[in-house]
């Protein structure tokens, strides 16, 4: 998947995560988190951020989460989302997530 | 008159003949009101004629919650005015407070006891603002350290919406209705009673007798009268809202079956609801219990909400203990109804007493955490923060014959079942029975409590399913990083270390 422009998904609700992508040339997928489980949590929300776009074959990404306490499987739609309007695709392969 | 013609006059206790010299006045006591009182123009006049000096203890009440101006006004002055190395003995601790952060620095404060900590100021202590660990008790442990003379009082600062010239203090007046009210001064009496001085600080002179009063003019060496004593908003608001949210109803209405179903609901029954949305909804459902068997309860205890007003008026509770008033209703209540009976900290949960607690049929407390042995922790947040107050929690506990922990599963992502909570505030052989929004769990200790669940068609599980399934559904959280240094002791409700708060690491 190329990213073209930046987009976002999610909200700032409690238990959502706001994601904000944009596209990079290089230096891997980085990610910029706040979350207010941070100390609990942190380390398994950018595991699931990477996992997520590495799934999606995104290899450079700028990636801005704001997290509000979002389980993995919010975590993961919401990565997903605002990576498709990045991508400007809509070929969404649907599926059961894990 | 020889008084060695008496018999035994030396037991009697001689003090000698009477002299039958009198002091007597003709002036009215319009008059003598105005001349003789214990109202001193300021603070700083109160703090000086108490004999306060660096090194020595002062108290405060919580009452106030967090409209609460009092505490601040009087550390500013006490700053002012070069003090240092003071304790600060609050019975517990508000956001409001966050300017002793300043204090701590200064040196002015160095030691702290308290119930609980929010906010700022708890933040910056569990970083490591102090050299000295703050010492967390329960209500009925502070009042037992008070009494005792294991936490001595120099000098109290009691902050009371109504006092008279002479020193009777109150929560209300009845002299008039547009007064702030925060109802019951239950803690602030404990150290009025035992400290060695004690200032009222009042934005409400009345004339004497203020009564009723909790506070005695016995107990009280100087009043000061201040334009500001607290914000009425943040002491108090209308009546404390029933939760909507679901989950909570859900457990709430959970909890009230469990507590009839172990046999607890009778004709005669006690109890107390500790604060939180699901503890303070049982009451709801306990109504239409109460309701539809035709039964009352004897008395309902503690922090006292409209809610238990509002069933006492209807009849379904013949009396109130009423240590704390958390909402205007109860206040207004307190004000009126004349078996809504204001106690003190001491009657209601000290260890040295079969104080009121121990009188309790059940408690519905809330729970930041539990753990599979039953330790609840209602004081540090999952992050190692402190956040929360131990209150009486572990008093009530053990002094209840059944004490039903309500926690939702999960509060967000945080889990609320857990293997090990990051504070012990009361221990798992005081807590009975687990009510979560996905299942309750019985302490082990309690088999007839579980067969009378099952038996009443209650489905009870084991506290290691509802901690598993809580973690599969947020996932297992990193433990939290502490380093070496302790920055508060928490006692048990008899004073012994139950548990110690360490620094936390970033």
């Amino acid at each position: 998947m190329k990213l073209k422009v930046p987009s976002t998904a999610g909200t700032m609700e409690s238990n959502d995560v706001l994601v904000s992508i944009k596209p990079a040339k290089s230096g891997g997928i980085q990610i910029a988190l706040q979350s207010n489980v941070m100390q609990q949590y942190g380390r398994r929300i950018r595991e699931v951020i990477t996992e997520t776009l590495e799934e999606l074959g995104v290899e450079n990404a700028e990636v801005e989460a704001t997290d509000k306490g979002a389980l993995d499987c919010t975590i993961r739609a919401r990565v997903a989302a605002a990576a498709y309007r990045a991508a400007e695709s809509s070929d969404y392969h649907w599926e059961a997530k894990k | 008159m020889d008084l060695k013609k008496i018999p035994h006059i030396e037991e009697i206790g001689n003090r000698g003949v009477c002299s039958g010299k009198v002091t007597k006045t003709s002036a009215t006591f319009d008059e003598r009101t105005k001349g003789e009182n214990k109202i001193v123009k300021d603070l700083k006049t109160a703090i000086l004629a108490s004999g306060l000096k660096d090194g020595m203890t002062v108290s405060f009440h919580h009452h106030f919650r967090n409209g609460d101006h009092v505490l601040n006004f009087v550390m500013d002055t006490l700053a002012e005015m070069g003090f240092k190395n003071l304790t600060v003995a609050a019975s517990s601790l508000a956001g409001v407070h966050a300017p002793l952060i300043q204090h701590i620095k200064n040196g002015v404060v160095t030691h702290i006891e308290t119930s609980g900590l929010r906010g700022e100021l708890a933040e910056e202590i569990s970083r490591g603002l102090m050299e000295f660990p703050i010492v967390f008790r329960s209500h009925g442990g502070r009042a037992a350290a008070i009494e005792s003379g294991l936490l001595h009082i120099d000098v109290a600062f009691l902050g009371a919406p109504s006092c008279d010239p002479y020193g009777n203090a109150n929560g209300y007046s009845r002299e008039d209705d547009d007064g702030i009210a925060c109802g019951s001064l239950g803690y602030a009496r404990t150290d009025a009673k035992y400290a060695d001085h004690v200032i009222v600080l009042t934005n409400h002179i009345v004339p004497y007798p203020n009564a009723p009063f909790a506070i005695p003019e016995s107990s009280v060496d100087y009043v000061v009268e201040v334009e500001d004593i607290g914000d009425p908003a943040g002491i108090m608001s209308g009546a404390t809202r029933y939760t909507k949210n679901p989950k909570e109803l859900k457990i709430a209405e959970t909890a009230a079956n469990v507590v009839e179903a172990a046999g607890y609901l009778y004709n005669g029954f006690t109890m107390q609801m500790g604060s939180g949305g699901a503890s303070l909804a049982v009451a709801r459902f306990l109504r239409q219990k109460m309701i539809d068997q035709g039964i009352h309860a004897r008395f309902a205890l503690g922090g006292i909400t409209s809610q238990i007003c509002a069933m006492h008026e209807e009849g379904l509770i013949d009396k109130i203990l009423d240590v704390q008033s958390f909402d205007l209703d109860a206040a207004l209540s307190l004000k009126k109804n004349h078996l809504h009976q204001q106690i003190d900290a001491v009657y209601y949960a000290s260890y040295l007493h079969n104080s009121a607690v121990n009188k309790l049929d059940f408690v519905i407390l809330s729970a930041l955490e539990i753990d599979t042995d039953f330790n609840v922790n209602v004081l540090t947040g999952s992050d190692g923060v402190i956040r929360g107050a131990i209150g009486g929690h572990p008093d009530t506990a053990e002094g209840a014959s059944l004490s039903v922990i309500v926690a939702p599963l999960c509060r967000g992502r945080i889990p609320c079942v857990v293997d090990h909570v990051q504070t012990v505030i009361t221990p798992g052989a005081a807590v009975d029975v687990l009510v979560t929004d996905q299942g309750v769990a019985v302490n082990p200790n309690r088999p007839e409590i579980a067969e009378k669940l099952k038996a009443a068609g209650i489905r009870v599980t084991t506290i290691e399913k509802l901690r598993d399934r809580a973690y599969a559904e947020v996932g297992m959280p990193d433990p939290i990083h502490y380093t070496d240094k302790i920055v508060g002791v928490a006692m048990y409700r008899d004073n012994t270390v139950i548990d110690v708060i360490r620094q936390i690491e970033e």
